[in-house]
């Protein structure tokens, strides 16, 4: 299992070297979307009107950080499941989005849209939201606000650390559980 | 009748959901701290390794352990002859507000259709028994989302008995996989009605994980549950390994003659909780 520090936006090359199990420190910008961003996205993009930021490589972090206390850029800042935006996934890999940071399973379409348009997917350590918050350096809402937790940040994050959960080439690092048959 | 102020208990209950949000329980970590020394993949340990620094820094900077703060859950024993002025409810609920927003945790309460945050984490949500005497004790109990999810009740056949209890809570957890962050710990309700079952099963998460059932058989149902949820590999976050369960914990309760009624209430490894009496 290979190491990579990686800037962002991603490139095809970029993803073209992960597999399932490697280590990727991510630095540079992410977007955070959670499940109501993403229907709002989703409704932006059915309406023809333009994103709040270009999916072109970029990466979205499944997260709904805590309120940044005065002098942190942000609070706790851990990933939620992501197997409740598989319903919208797809669409903006098809569209450019790159990589997808989240915790647990992804579904079939999931995994066929990251197959067909080169994209990985990411695992962040849940439930380590103080120290995941570390590696993020700034961070500003840049959409919907009125969803508090849920707006849409934009996120500088320095070294982030990533495990390849799945990659763009079918691979999965999930253990499969050994149920009796 | 004793007489309780309703400031000192909003008060009290505001200072424990911040202390337990950024304070990892003694118990959950002595069992990180295990993990780390006994699990047996590499990627399982490494977890282990990042949610104690998780810990250690939550609790020197008072950012929250996990940023899901959780619908906020408390078990209330209140004594017959005790009173709290204004209603145990209420200061209940302004000490859970003032908490959240003066412990910076993350308010994750919402309208079921429209989706809109209540803004304040309200409502919080009351369970009171009566007790007899004049005490008040008030557990409380963060509950995240993802771990919530991947909870369950079913509506068992008696003849289904333990093998069919054994099977549900293991498939059960099989399913959940990497979703509600592992290693989790599971309340078991067994028996009682539709929403008792899953009203002890939640409750059962509020014992120390390295306790041991008094019952004797109900402690080796825990144990047999342990054993065969751990040996589904799943690990920490999911990454493989031996820890995929820090602990389990039953809660019984008669039941019609009809039913056997089983909850499997998933709690992730941010197990926050404290109690506090008065
Ligand atoms: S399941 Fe628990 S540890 Fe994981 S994100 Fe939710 S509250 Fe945090």
């Amino acid at each position: 299992m290979a190491k990579y520090s990686l800037n962002t936006p991603l490139t095809d090359a970029d993803i073209e070297k992960l597999r399932a199990g490697d280590v990727v420190l991510l630095s540079g910008i992410i977007y955070s979307g959670r499940d109501a961003a993403h229907k709002k996205l989703t409704d932006l993009l059915d309406a023809g009107k333009p994103l709040p930021f270009d999916l072109k490589g970029a990466s979205i972090y499944y997260v709904g950080p805590s309120p940044a206390p005065p002098g942190r850029p942000i609070g706790a800042a851990g990933p939620t499941t992501s197997y409740r935006m598989d319903a919208y996934a797809p669409r903006l890999i098809s569209l450019g989005l790159k990589a997808s940071i989240g915790k647990g399973k992804r579904n079939d379409e999931v995994k066929k849209a990251m197959r067909d348009h080169k994209a990985v997917y990411f695992g962040a350590t849940g439930g380590a939201g103080a120290l995941l918050s570390k590696c993020i350096t700034a961070s500003k809402i840049i959409a919907f606000d009125e969803l508090g937790p849920e707006a849409v940040r934009e996120m500088t994050v320095k070294d982030f650390p990533l495990l390849v959960i799945n990659d763009a080439f079918g691979g999965e690092l999930y253990a499969k559980p050994n149920l009796p048959e | 009748m004793r007489e309780i102020k309703a400031a000192d208990v909003s008060a009290a209950v505001a200072r424990m959901c911040v202390s337990a949000n950024t304070k990892l329980p003694d118990d959950v970590r002595r069992k990180f701290e295990e993990g780390l020394k006994n699990e047996t993949t590499e990627a399982g340990k490494e977890i282990f390794r990042q949610l104690l620094e998780n810990a250690d820094l939550a609790f020197e900077t008072k950012l929250p352990l996990c940023q899901d703060c959780g619908l906020a859950i408390f078990y209330v024993e209140l004594g017959e002859d005790a009173r709290v002025e204004g209603g145990v409810n209420a200061a209940i609920t302004a000490g859970m507000v003032a908490g959240y927003k003066d412990g910076f945790l993350r308010k994750s309460s919402c309208d079921p259709m429209t989706r809109k945050n209540t803004g304040d984490n309200t409502p919080a949500i009351i369970h009171i028994d009566l007790v007899p005497g004049d005490r008040l004790k008030i557990s409380y109990m963060a509950k995240g989302g993802g771990s919530e999810n991947m909870s369950r009740v079913t509506m068992l056949a008696p003849s289904q008995g333990w093998e069919g209890i054994k099977k549900f809570v293991v498939q059960r957890v099989a399913e959940a996989g990497p979703n509600p962050c592992p290693p989790v710990i599971l309340g078991i309700g067994i028996g009682g009605t539709f929403e008792y079952a899953p009203k002890i099963a939640k409750k059962a998460l509020l014992r120390k994980l390295d306790d041991t059932h008094p019952d004797p058989k109900i402690a080796a149902m825990e144990a047999e549950l342990l054993a065969e949820v751990n040996k589904l590999g799943i690990g920490p976050m999911g990454l493989g390994g031996s820890y995929t369960c820090l602990a389990v914990k039953i809660a019984m309760a008669p039941c019609h003659i009809a039913s056997l009624p089983l909850a499997v209430n998933v709690q992730c490894h941010s197990a926050r909780h404290e109690e506090v009496e008065f």
